[in-house]
């Protein structure tokens, strides 16, 4: 029963109410805000790389829960993520340059634009299943990344769009120091969301239609409804990601959102853990990170024998696509419950070392 | 649960309502085809609010298929079901849901990777008000409120049915036994007027079954709802159903008491075989008749 949360002896519930806490016990709660701590104090003591790294893993950690939402809790495939993300980006961006409205307000706003345009492909795609359903995101992907190079009114075309700072109150969250705060409060925010959907209403709906579409029916989950609002759900998350990468590079340009950042952002998700909220953000972790590693792994090997055979250095590009691949295929294989499940089992091992029963 | 597990029902205490109560549900003249088969053919029945009726009949009969048209995954090609007297033959099942008709199914089919609790929340489905925008902002809209006071029910429900000790285990892990009563749990707790119970006790010992036909009973006379019950278990229907129809190759060959139908020579000869026939109703049937049902 290692994939049981464990809780520590004495520790009863007395009420529904702390048997309904997001954290299951007062430590793993007492350690995540602990973890929120150390990030607030990263800006001190780390250097921009670093702080860059992390925005990075925040904006996309919020688009990549939006698809573990639509993947992982419902079960609707989805390989054009990068094009609602993209959208949000767009959106922001426009919704500043040309209608004037503050970036505070834009991000948001430009989340809500693409819920509905992720509504629109969301439509015909709930009434699809597996590969017809692939086949059709794949077509949202092309028809938005067809849009975002034609509409040169809302994408500035080919040249790209500049995308101011955000600025509150004259603060400009200009440099990466100022900017991390932010994205540091989106991400916890949307998470906190995003774990509140998925204990409610709502949020058992969609796992219930993933679990077992008829059952679900009988149930009284109206199937087409929430295959639809799960995609809305997927393009709001993928939207607000989006909006804040373009005001964190403030300039948003049209080649970024590909098919193979769709597929990276379901690497993220698989890796991570499918219908994992935690495993979402140790997955884009983990992708952001692992060219680091590659970077930090091909130092080492420099100049050995190893080097001189393969030629690593003029190669590392080559290697680290060729890396995340593998490590994909290695998690499919020997991790399909990702890395938020090996680190329950992590945890229950030294919880219950060394009588593993 | 305002008052359904512990409060009996009003009509609870004639165990057989013989007089003739109010129609929940009504078939008028149902068919169903798929391409050639004729899964059902012209059946009518009504069902009385209160009573525990059971459909039986041969593998193949079309009893399933008949569940199916009630409860809404099949739609009758000719005919017309009326639930508490409306016509409900177009609606879909999750709008069937809200009107008062919960199921089980005959292969378990549990949202696996839930806990047992978060199966049986979902019967609460319809119950429930907070939606995609309350429900995240779980402590601001009252969702948390509305959720833990639904959680009570629910518990209420895990009492009656005895499943405490899953309530946090994943569905997909249980014995087959126990989920098929968290099925029935996850049924309760869309607070049905009709509950349809498809094979309830298939694959169960004696010991499992016995608890079975308790709940089912508890279910009809303590919570007051109508309830629908295939079974292949003769003893279990004989004993706890008030009216039984029988179904043989998509016709109903009779309906009434469970003794009534038991006599019946057509019920003999087509479900419990022909020797039943021989040695049961020896004066009945003469040797040529037997040839002829031969």
């Amino acid at each position: 029963m290692a994939n049981v949360s464990i809780i520590p002896s004495g520790d009863f519930k007395t009420s529904y109410a702390a048997d309904t806490t997001i954290f299951p016990t007062k430590t793993s709660r007492n350690f995540a805000i602990l973890g929120v701590v150390l990030l607030l104090a990263c800006p001190a003591f780390l250097d921009r790389y670093w702080l860059s790294l992390l925005i990075q893993i925040g904006y996309l950690g919020i688009a990549a829960l939006g698809l573990n939402i639509l993947v992982g809790f419902t079960g609707q495939i989805s390989i054009g993520h990068s094009a609602f993300f993209g959208f949000g980006a767009f959106a922001s961006a426009w919704l500043n340059n040309s209608l004037g409205v503050p970036v505070a307000l834009a991000i948001p706003l430009a989340g809500v634009v693409t819920t509905g345009v992720g509504l629109i492909f969301g439509v015909p795609a709930a009434r699809l299943k597996g590969l017809y359903l692939a086949i059709a995101t794949l077509a949202a992907q092309y028809i938005l990344q067809d849009f975002f190079g034609r509409a040169d009114w809302f994408t500035g075309g080919s040249a790209g769009t500049i995308a101011e700072p955000l600025t509150i109150f004259g603060f400009a969250f200009d440099t990466d120091e100022r900017y991390f705060y932010v994205v540091l409060v989106a991400m916890v925010v949307m998470y906190i969301l995003g774990t509140n959907l998925m204990r409610t209403r709502d949020g058992r709906a969609l796992v219930a239609v993933r679990d077992h579409y008829l059952s679900a029916e009988i149930m009284g989950i109206n199937l087409t409804k929430y295959r639809t609002m799960s995609f809305g759900i997927s393009a709001f998350y993928a939207g607000i990601g989006g909006a804040l990468y373009a005001h964190y590079l403030q300039f948003v340009s049209v080649e970024n959102f590909t098919i193979l950042f769709s597929i990276q952002f379901l690497g993220m998700i698989i890796i991570g853990g499918l219908g994992s909220i935690m495993g979402t953000l140790m997955g884009t972790a983990f992708m952001v990170l692992l060219p680091e590693v590659m970077q930090a792994a091909t130092k080492l090997v420099s100049g050995t024998a190893v080097d001189t055979a393969l030629n690593l250095r003029e190669n590392i590009a080559f290697l680290r696509e060729m890396s995340i691949g593998l490590v994909i295929i290695l998690f499919l294989v020997f991790e399909p419950d990702g890395l938020a499940h090996r680190w329950k089992q992590i945890k229950a091992y030294w919880k219950l070392y060394p009588f593993s029963h | 649960m305002s008052g359904a597990p512990v409060a009996p029902h009003p009509g609870s205490a004639q165990k057989s309502p013989t007089t003739p109560a109010e129609t929940i549900f009504e078939a008028r003249g149902v068919n169903l085809r798929f391409g050639g088969v004729h899964a059902l053919t012209d059946v009518s029945f009504g069902i009385r609010k209160g009573e525990l009726f059971s459909i039986i009949g041969p593998n193949g009969a079309g009893k399933t298929s008949m569940v199916n048209c009630i409860s809404g995954r099949y739609r009758p090609t000719d005919g017309k079901v009326f639930f508490k007297g409306r016509d409900v033959t177009g609606t879909t099942p999750n709008h069937r849901a809200a009107l008062g008709i919960g199921r089980t199914f005959q292969n378990l089919a549990l949202f696996g990777h839930m806990s047992v609790l978060d199966n049986i929340m979902v019967g609460r489905h319809h119950l429930l008000k907070n939606n995609f925008l309350t429900g995240p902002l779980y402590w601001l809209t009252g969702a948390r409120k509305e959720e833990l006071a639904h959680r009570r029910e629910v518990e209420e429900i895990i009492d009656f049915l005895e499943i405490q000790h899953v309530r946090k285990a994943t569905a997909g892990t249980l014995s087959y036994g126990l989920r098929k009563r968290v099925e029935l749990a996850r049924a309760i707790a869309l607070k049905p007027d009709l509950i349809l119970l498809d094979e309830p006790m298939a694959g169960m010992n004696l010991e499992e079954k016995e608890d079975m036909a308790r709940y089912i009973v508890d279910l009809n006379e303590e919570f007051g709802m109508t309830v629908v019950m295939i079974e292949h278990d003769m003893g279990v229907v004989m004993d706890i159903s008030h009216r039984v129809m029988v179904l043989e190759f998509g016709k109903k060959i009779a309906e009434g008491k469970p003794e009534e139908v038991l006599a019946d020579p057509r019920v003999r000869r087509a479900y419990l075989g022909e020797d039943d026939v021989e040695d049961d109703v020896p004066s009945a049937s003469s040797p040529p008749a037997r040839k002829e049902v031969a």
